[in-house]
């Protein structure tokens, strides 16, 4: 019983403790709480890469709060799919913790810096807390703990508009937990148990019974909310606009994907692929849905007149690709579907921040106000165009490599329509990258570009906002050409999920 | 004006009642309904019962904004310190089993369960209180 | 030709009345105009669904799960609903308290909390 055996709990225990630790930081001098945030966010990110290390070479790790054996206590489960959504989390956050700090000195009132980087790990601690749990009421504690935190975070922005985006946000999103605590509780009263893995054992039995199909309902209604899938995606773009640039960064990368993951454990885990295909055949639903999902978000996306809300209908959008590759549920499919939960992390996670990185040299985000901005900002544009190739998916970058599998997929699954959707998708997606490319390259420069006092003339922007930018937009390059790294772990994590553990 | 002496006297006499109430129901938890965030929202009460009655001055005159920030950071300290205390000891968190095992007292696991209880009670109090305090006046001063 | 009904009805009265309570929040949470009003709305939905948990905790017969002196083979009531409400309420609780306060906040820069008029405030932004 060394170190190495209770690591999993410090997790979650861990943000906790750097919540406070921030706290008492910033009580002591504010400027002390952003060293102690960066380095929280390192080792947590460290954990979690370790964790994913553990889990590809010994097999899954199991963990009981209390010691109390499930079904009487709540266990912490890590398989592969968890080791990797854990792992894609961590990362997006240690870029966003670098990026973070002068955005965020710019677009938030000076005494409230300790209370966001205090939200920011509380958010942290919701998600993995969601990524790891095998208990699927701890799942919707979690789930409500990172949504509270998200709410208070898009409502910290000085723009006057965030706090009816928040509202918005807060209503649709109870109104999801609301309906993923009654799928639960109608799961309880046919099982009698609350562990996911008991869960898929004694649902067995009972695939006929109303309950188990009404269960089953609202736990899609409720995440599909929550992942903003198409229909019920209404919350998204103001959410997205209105909040400030590290937030959005984050919460566009991280948080609908937590809901598509916990989406994907019940239907493959809780409810075993039999039942989803079978018995209660929701996969062609979903199809469908996330057919007019790709198609819809992308249209909308190309009639918007601001960036980030350009950028917020296009995750609209990449969401139906996720949700494509549950819909088809075949292993190549899945395995693309996974590969893009990383690839879109990393596309828009790039993209948000040049978004980001505009507004804090130009105080701008309307598409008119932008023109020739690649004199001034070569770098960013640069980035944006690389991130942006890959959610094209041009060759080689990661994007070609999920949405080449998914082609894949639903080619071997004879879905022949829905691949030229999936192409018809990537069409309009040159479409609106190709916006932003030609006013920034290509349209004549603004002689009174709005320059902020705070930068120079020659300078782009702090590197503390570059860095993480050319970071992920290389990333999404470099792992596009060594995809065989990342399919060695989203192999077995296809696999786990289909061959129904 | 008459009815700000009623609720005033009346507040003053009952105030204490609901602290002890809260402080039962808090310890309680672990042999009968009640347990952390019953008995922290209870206590809460009485000092929301003295904002109504007297105002949010008198109530920030005896745990200002600072005073609240500690109490629940004390509260999550203490359930993080035993949880914690427990991995010394060679178990799970929160495993209170082995520390009983380990020193031999009895009833210990029911000791250590009400110390995480108030714990969490003396949090739970302390947000109630800030959420009335943020949403009364203008929040006053913050750190 | 009514009895079947009754019986349906009658016999699953608690589900029937935690599904008629969330209707009513969902209804209050839609078509009131006043945003505090929509949350209160929330609120009733959020106790609908409380009370269809503690409903199935009930066991005929038993007593409370508190631990009598002859122990457990006495029947009690299913003691794990309850816990999970409690957490439940908590979280409940704390986004009512987000919600008002991100509703003073739109109200002091609005100057409304009617939704229409909300909506024609921006606009004219």
């Amino acid at each position: 019983m060394t170190l190495i055996d209770q690591l999993p709990i410090f997790l979650i225990i861990f943000p906790v403790l750097a919540a406070l630790l921030i706290l008492a930081a910033g009580w002591y001098d504010r400027r002390f709480c952003y060293p102690v945030f960066l380095l929280t966010v390192l080792f947590q990110f460290l954990l979690s890469v370790f964790f994913l290390f553990m889990v590809m070479h010994g097999g899954e790790i199991r963990y009981y709060v209390g010691g109390w054996r499930p079904p009487l206590g709540i266990e912490l489960v890590i398989d592969a799919f968890s080791g990797f959504v854990l792992a894609t989390i961590m990362l997006l956050a240690l870029a966003t913790a670098i990026y973070a700090k002068k955005s965020i000195d710019l677009e938030i009132p000076h005494e409230k810096t300790v209370s966001f980087y205090v939200l920011f790990q509380l958010l942290i601690i919701g998600l993995v807390g969601m990524t790891v749990t095998g208990d699927v009421f701890n799942l919707y504690v979690f789930l409500e703990i990172s949504s509270i935190a998200a709410y208070v975070l898009i409502a910290s922005s000085r723009r006057s508009f965030s706090y009816v985006a928040a509202f918005n946000y807060l209503v649709l999103g109870s109104l999801a937990a609301g309906f993923i605590l009654l799928g639960i509780g109608n799961l309880y009263v046919v099982t009698g148990t609350l562990n996911m893995g008991e869960l898929a054992v004694f649902l067995l039995e009972s695939y006929h019974l109303a309950t188990v199909h009404s269960a089953f309902l609202l736990l899609i209604i409720g995440f599909s909310i929550k992942a903003a899938f198409f229909p019920l995606h209404l919350w998204l773009p103001d959410a997205y606009t209105e909040a400030p640039s590290a937030v959005t960064v984050l919460i566009s990368t991280v948080m609908a994907k937590v809901s598509v993951y916990a989406l994907i454990r019940f239907l493959f885990s809780v409810f075993t692929p039999s039942y989803i295909i079978e018995t209660f055949p929701v996969t062609e639903c979903i199809l469908i849905i996330s057919a007019i999902a790709i198609i819809a978000g992308a249209v909308l996306a190309i009639a918007q007149g601001d960036l980030k809300r350009l950028l917020a209908y296009s995750s609209v959008s990449q969401i139906g690709y996720i949700m494509f590759g549950i819909g088809v549920a075949n292993q190549i499919a899945l395995e693309g579907g996974l590969l893009h939960i990383l690839g879109h992390a990393l596309m828009k996670g790039c993209l948000f921040m040049v978004a980001g990185l505009i507004i804090y040299r130009m105080g701008t985000s309307k598409l008119s106000d932008m023109k020739g901005i690649s004199q001034t900002m070569p770098i960013s544009c640069a980035a944006f165009a690389l991130a942006g190739a890959s959610m094209i998916g041009i060759p080689p970058t990661i994007g070609f490599i999920s949405k080449y599998y998914l082609v894949l997929g639903a080619f071997e699954a004879g879905l022949w329509i829905y691949a030229a959707v999936l192409l018809a998708g990537s069409l309009l997606a040159v479409c609106y990258i190709w916006r932003f490319i030609e006013i920034a390259y290509f349209a004549g420069a603004h002689d009174d570009h709005r320059v902020d006092n705070r930068s120079t003339g020659s300078r782009e922007g702090p590197v503390s906002m570059l860095a993480p930018m050319l970071f992920l937009a290389l990333l999404c390059l470099i792992l596009g050409f060594y995809v065989e790294m990342v399919m060695e772990v989203i192999g077995p994590a296809a696999d786990l999920l289909l061959g129904g553990a | 004006m008459k009815e700000n002496v009623v609720i005033r006297t009346v507040t003053r006499i009952l105030v204490p009642f609901i602290q002890v109430f809260g402080l039962y129901v808090i310890v309680h938890g672990a042999a009968g309904a009640g347990g952390g965030f019953q008995g922290g929202v209870a206590f809460a009460a009485s000092f929301i019962l003295i904002m109504i009655a007297f105002g949010a001055a008198e109530v920030r005159r005896r745990i200002d904004n600072r005073g609240i920030m500690c109490y629940s950071v004390i509260g999550i300290c203490i359930y993080c310190g035993i949880g914690l205390l427990c991995l010394l000891y060679a178990g799970n968190f929160l495993e209170l089993n082995v520390i009983e095992a380990a020193l031999g007292i009895p009833h210990l696991h029911g000791i250590l369960i009400d110390i995480v209880e108030a714990g969490i009670g003396i949090t739970v109090m302390a947000v109630m209180i800030s959420i009335i305090y943020d949403m009364a006046d203008d929040g006053g001063e913050s750190s | 030709m009514i009895d079947p009904f009754f019986e349906a009805f009658f016999s699953r009265y608690n589900y029937w009345m935690a599904i008629i309570l969330m209707l009513i929040g969902l209804y209050a949470l839609i078509a009131k105009q006043n945003l505090v009003k929509k949350i209160i709305g929330l609120n009733i939905f959020q106790t609908a669904i409380f009370l269809f948990y503690i409903s199935i905790a009930e066991v005929s017969g038993g007593t409370a799960p508190i631990y009598l002196p002859e122990g457990p083979e006495a029947l009690y009531v299913n003691p794990l609903p309850h816990v999970l409400i409690l957490t439940a309420i908590v979280v409940g609780v704390s986004i009512t308290a987000v919600a008002l306060s991100l509703i003073i906040k739109i109200y002091e820069e609005y100057g409304t909390i009617d939704q229409d008029d909300l909506m024609k405030v921006v606009r004219g932004r």
